[in-house]
């Protein structure tokens, strides 16, 4: 806390400052044992709790971070959310055919932990035709010379961005939680990796960095957002985001520009001339596990 | 006044169009031609127009016609008099960059859904001044034999095992 010397207080912060101290004496012998950059990121707010300062400062503390880990000068966007917008995913089972194009271009495009632990955000499920609803009989292991196989069809699950977020309900700390846009968010940093979301979520959406991630530097994506595709640490909980640094700025997410059959569409649910709104209209849709009330904003549907 | 107004409905009309999925295309990525064949006339113009369903031995050797073959020739969807352009049902020569509208002839329902988006695939910016591409129908599917072939799956997910087996190495 003393590098901090040569910038102003205000008197929030001081009182701030003199409780954490306090709260710190107590625990003296745990934060002294730390690096500065554990102590720094033990003291760094929550986004949301964030000023426009606050964020300035921790986004250059992280491009330089990752300029030394990574040997590239990164874009750090904290772009919010555009207003007018929720976002939905469309999705046609009567098309995939389950290469996992998508999955490896979402891999590559959010930074993902490669191999060890091996973090993926989508999972193609495949089923027996005409046993759609039995999901526990899927498999997500296949690997074929060919796809699609006869007789199987392929049903790609990724976080579902609910709009009754289970996952968001039980988080403990609210490092989790819902943007003005339907996206749900993780604060990396929040995150205590108490795995309670992903004991939440029904449609095995998150998934947790068990160890330090493995990027290869020269396949690193360096244009990120804060709550999306930078990199992440051991023992944080990650999930899709819809490709939240490319959608806030208009862009298609990169598993939808990567799917060769065109299974994958997007769009804004309040803009009546969008691509998912066509769909909704004039498509048979359905939501996974409808029952339980989360309100996917994920739709498959498929040729009426 | 009266010029701010114009403005106004000028930017109004052009973000109402830009947003729309009807909207005028931006950008088609050209059709997928084999190399060196185009412009077609460049052999056709001096050669002897022959209508008569045949296997083609010299040129064209490695086009197989499986799409509705047996009611189907080349001279079907290729103009007979201009070889650079393809031709509706209606007479009309429309350039190869247009084929959808040809395609739209006998595949109604999936035109529709292409205009809108739907069927098929758009890349780049879905709004906004940001480049935007849609790929036509013959990226996908080969015109003469357009059924989508099978594709290599990219490789499965580890197995919780083999994560451990991947440490312990």
């Amino acid at each position: 806390m003393q590098n901090r010397t040569n910038r102003r207080y205000t008197r929030r912060e001081f009182l701030r400052n003199l409780s954490l101290t306090a709260a710190a004496g107590a625990s003296l012998p745990l934060l002294s044992s730390c690096s500065k950059e554990e102590t720094e990121d033990f003291l760094q707010k929550h986004f949301q709790e964030m000023t426009p300062e606050d964020k300035k400062r921790v986004i250059a503390k992280l491009e330089e971070r990752y300029l030394q880990k990574y040997g590239r000068k990164f874009q750090i966007s904290t772009q919010e959310a555009v207003p007018d917008t929720l976002w939905a995913y469309g999705l046609e089972l009567s098309r995939c055919i389950g290469c996992r194009r998508c999955v490896y271009a979402c891999v590559k495009e959010n930074n993902h932990s490669r191999r060890d632990p091996q973090l993926q955000w989508i999972r193609v499920l495949r089923l027996r035709r005409g046993n759609l609803i039995n999901l526990e009989n899927s498999e997500h292991y296949y690997n074929p010379d060919l796809v699609p196989e006869k007789g199987f069809i392929y049903l790609p699950v990724q976080c579902q961005q609910c709009q009754e977020p289970p996952c968001v309900k039980v988080c403990p700390v609210h490092a989790t939680w819902q943007e003005p846009d339907g996206i749900v968010v993780v604060d990396y940093n929040w995150c205590i990796g108490c795995r309670y979301c992903i004991a939440a979520c029904p449609y095995k959406g998150r998934v947790f960095n068990w160890a330090e991630p493995n990027i290869p530097k020269e396949e690193i994506n360096p244009s990120v957002h804060y709550l999306g595709n930078r990199p992440r640490m051991k023992c944080a909980v990650e999930k899709c985001t819809f490709c939240i640094q490319r959608v806030r700025q208009g862009r298609y997410p990169a598993c939808v520009e990567a799917c060769p059959t065109g299974t994958r569409k997007f769009g804004n649910l309040l803009d009546p001339n969008s691509e998912m709104r066509y769909i909704i209209d004039r498509k048979r849709v359905f939501r996974l596990k409808e029952d339980l009330g989360t309100e996917p904003k994920f739709y498959y549907f498929f040729e009426a | 006044m009266k010029v701010f107004h114009a403005a106004v409905t000028s930017l109004f009309l052009l973000f109402f169009f830009a947003s729309s999925p009807l909207a005028v295309v931006e950008e088609y990525t050209p059709p997928p031609m084999t190399e060196g064949m185009y412009p077609c006339s460049n052999c056709h113009a001096s050669m002897e127009l022959n209508r008569k369903k045949r296997v083609l031995k010299e040129e064209h050797t490695d086009i197989k016609l499986h799409h509705a073959e047996t009611m189907r020739w080349c001279l079907d969807c290729h103009d007979a008099g201009n070889r650079d352009k393809l031709r509706l049902y209606n007479g009309e020569l429309i350039k190869f960059t247009e084929s959808y509208r040809l395609c739209g002839e006998c595949h109604g329902p999936q035109y529709r859904d292409w205009r809108a988006g739907i069927h098929g695939k758009r890349t780049g910016y879905f709004t906004g001044s940001g480049k935007r591409t849609y790929f036509l129908c013959a990226h996908c599917h080969d015109p003469h034999e357009p059924s989508f072939k099978p594709l290599k799956p990219e490789p499965s997910p580890h197995r919780p095992k083999e994560n451990h087996d991947a440490k312990s190495n």
